[in-house]
């Protein structure tokens, strides 16, 4: 039994117990122990990446119990990779944190970081539907504290209703548990997959109900249409690094669906005409309204959050369809729609913090109009998939993936039609902010008031007008940009490199769609357990 | 004993559905944690109901009652009783802040030049 598959959920609990009792009072300490632990991180995910490209799965028994009955944690190419990726994101976004100043509107941002990463690491790797449910449980917790980090009347208002939505979210995760637990007698996975793959067809009225219970609550956390209706709000009004640290969330929900109809329902008896009836239709709606928002907004932030459902939609449909080639193509844009969703959010949050607000009117030329222009430009295109990003290559391979599929034509005309309406509004609102405020050139630019005598590292209480990121805040707007800079990099790697990648997401597929490796991995060879 | 059982459960849950569909935060409260009282006695249920037996191996006791359920309760509880505090500050804080305690993103969060009150313009 290999220890460091448990590091990815230990390291950033340590760190962030540390950073929450030790350092409290220095934000510098809380910068250096958080970055630190993040990179660890991100060196012990590509660890865990090179251990799963042999291709065999990994257990981790908590305890040592033997399986149905302890804990497991899981470690296949799909749980690597997305620990992988989370670490990666957290690293650049962090990054972005320190040059932009947010981490220190308020209180602990650090030590909820790192919890928000346990829970993301945890829920990637668990292999016990119970212990999902426990790390959903961490990451939305950590999750209310990043997402009214700063406060403001408008985010503790978006923060509660995330709350609510996402309670009610919960306790339908517990009901769906609790039948399946009622039905197959077990909440292992991989023993949970073995019962029902034995089960009589007649007998699985409860477990259909189960598996549609569980679909509802992965599309509340990937945010499918129509249980989409916290994310706009949310996204938008989140700090800029904490929307695009939550750009993996929805990853989550899209992850748990992915792992769960693989592994555990046959697609042929129980689920069929059950959830992939309503998983293809509710994925064709979630871009649909994903890009139609992108046009009909009126401020950035929405549009960013827009943005993040089209993506979900995009990559719900390759989800959806339940093949090899499919799911690559779902893995391939799992990788791009993270980075290119987070790098929006930045680049917008990069616009509030020197225009005050994010709404698409006419202003003033704003500092750095020019850089953050061509950032924009260059994280729209990615973000639409227009070529020459990796946002094109993902479509593409999406596009391909359903040539043979029943519904095609909608899928094909749901995905050019809707791009084309992405297009259209993301040069709008790019248009409109960045050049047309050119012609406005006799509007003086406002510039941030130097006279305001700067606080401590962490202010004790923001006044009203603080709520919102100003330029006078930022530690170094060069970092901050940098940090979008290294989102944009890894794209134009995921670009470059497509053709390796797409390989690794084939073989990630395979070992989905072959799950008798998983179940052995776990049920046995369990000598010297307890 | 299993009337009595899933009639509560359904009634607690429809009284909790009313509850968060309502506009101010603290029945939404109230009604995340009436749902939560009847997700926890479903699971309860789910080891199937047994009377006066013991959930822990004892000498002499030949069957017993399923313990998982009873473990997954626990935990349950002991989340949905954080969450409920963590809903009730952050609703404390959003009414302080914004005047009113109702769950809904007032227009000013959609559209721009909308006044929402006396507490200054939102982003």
């Amino acid at each position: 039994m290999n220890h460091i598959l448990i590091a990815p959920v230990v390291l950033p609990a340590v760190m962030g117990a540390l950073i929450i009792l030790w350092m409290r009072a220095d934000l510098l300490l809380q910068r250096v122990f958080s970055i630190a632990g993040t990179a660890a991180l991100l060196g012990v995910a590509l660890y865990l990446n090179w251990m799963a490209s042999s291709g065999e799965v990994y257990v981790y028994r908590l305890g040592n119990w033997a399986a149905p009955f302890g804990i497991v944690l899981m470690l296949d190419r799909l749980a690597a990779m997305m620990v992988a990726l989370t670490a990666a994101l957290a690293l650049a976004v962090q990054l972005y944190a320190f040059g932009s100043g947010w981490d220190r509107k308020g209180w602990h941002f650090h030590a909820l970081w790192q919890f928000q990463l346990m829970g993301v690491c945890g829920a990637f790797l668990t292999g016990d539907a119970f212990n999902l449910f426990v790390f959903f449980e961490i990451l939305l917790i950590a999750s209310y504290g990043l997402m009214i980090h700063g406060g403001g009347p408008m985010r503790l208002r978006a923060g509660v209703q995330y709350i609510a939505y996402n309670l009610a979210g919960s306790t339908l995760f517990l009901a769906a548990l609790g039948v399946l637990y009622a039905v197959t007698g077990t909440l292992n996975m991989a023993d949970m997959a073995a019962r029902v793959a034995v089960m009589p067809a007649e007998d699985t009225a409860l477990l259909r109900t189960g598996a549609v219970l569980l679909m509802l609550v992965f599309a509340i956390k990937a945010s499918l249409v129509p249980l989409h209706f916290w994310l706009p709000s949310t996204y938008a009004n989140a700090p800029g690094p904490v929307a695009a640290l939550f750009a993996v969330m929805t990853k989550v929900g899209v992850y748990a669906i992915l792992r769960f109809y693989t592994l555990i329902f046959p697609q042929d008896t129980v689920i069929e005409g059950v959830v992939m009836d309503l998983l293809l239709p509710a994925a064709l709606f979630t871009l649909a309204i994903g890009q139609i928002g992108i046009l009909g907004t009126r401020n950035l932030g929405r549009l960013a959050a827009f943005a993040a459902i089209g993506s979900v939609g995009t990559l719900m449909i390759a989800v959806s369809q339940f093949t090899p080639q499919a799911t690559t193509a779902a893995i391939y844009y799992i990788i791009h729609s993270t980075l290119a969703g987070a790098a929006l959010f930045l680049v917008v949050d990069m616009v509030g913090a020197r225009r005050g607000d994010l709404w698409l009117r006419l202003d003033g030329v704003m500092p750095g109009n020019g850089l953050i222009a061509a950032l924009f430009f260059a994280t729209a295109i990615a973000v639409v998939g227009m070529p020459p990003f990796s946002g094109f290559i993902g479509k593409l391979l999406v596009l391909d993936a359903t040539r043979d599929a029943a519904a095609a034509p909608w899928i094909w005309g749901t995905v050019i039609l809707s791009s084309l309406v992405a297009i259209y509004g993301m040069s709008r609102a790019g248009s409109l902010v960045f050049w047309k405020s050119y012609e406005l050139q006799e509007v003086p630019v406002p510039v941030a008031a130097p006279a305001a005598p700067r606080r401590g590292p962490i202010p004790t209480k923001l006044e009203p007008d603080e709520h919102i990121q100003d330029l006078g805040d930022a530690a170094s707007p060069a970092l901050a940009a940098s940090a979008v800079g290294l989102l944009l990099a890894g794209i134009v790697a995921l670009t470059i490199f497509a053709g390796p990648v797409t390989r690794f997401a084939e073989a990630t597929a395979d070992q989905l769609y072959n799950p008798s490796i998983y179940l052995h991995a776990v049920l046995e060879g369990q000598e010297g357990t307890k | 004993m299993e009337l009595l059982l899933s009639s509560a459960i359904g009634m607690m849950t429809a009284a909790g559905i009313y509850l968060i569909l309502r506009r101010r935060s603290f029945a939404v409260v109230l009604g995340t944690t009436m749902l939560s009282y009847a997700i926890n006695l479903f699971l309860f249920s789910t080891g199937r109901l047994v009377i006066n037996q013991p959930p822990i191996l004892q000498d002499g006791v030949t069957s017993y009652t399923d313990p998982i359920p009873q473990a997954l309760v626990l935990t349950a509880i002991v989340i949905s009783f954080g969450m409920t505090a963590v809903t009730v500050m952050m609703a404390l804080g959003a009414f302080l802040e914004g005047g009113d305690d109702r769950v809904d993103m007032p227009r000013a969060d959609r559209e721009p030049g909308v006044s929402r009150g006396d507490a200054g313009e939102g982003r």
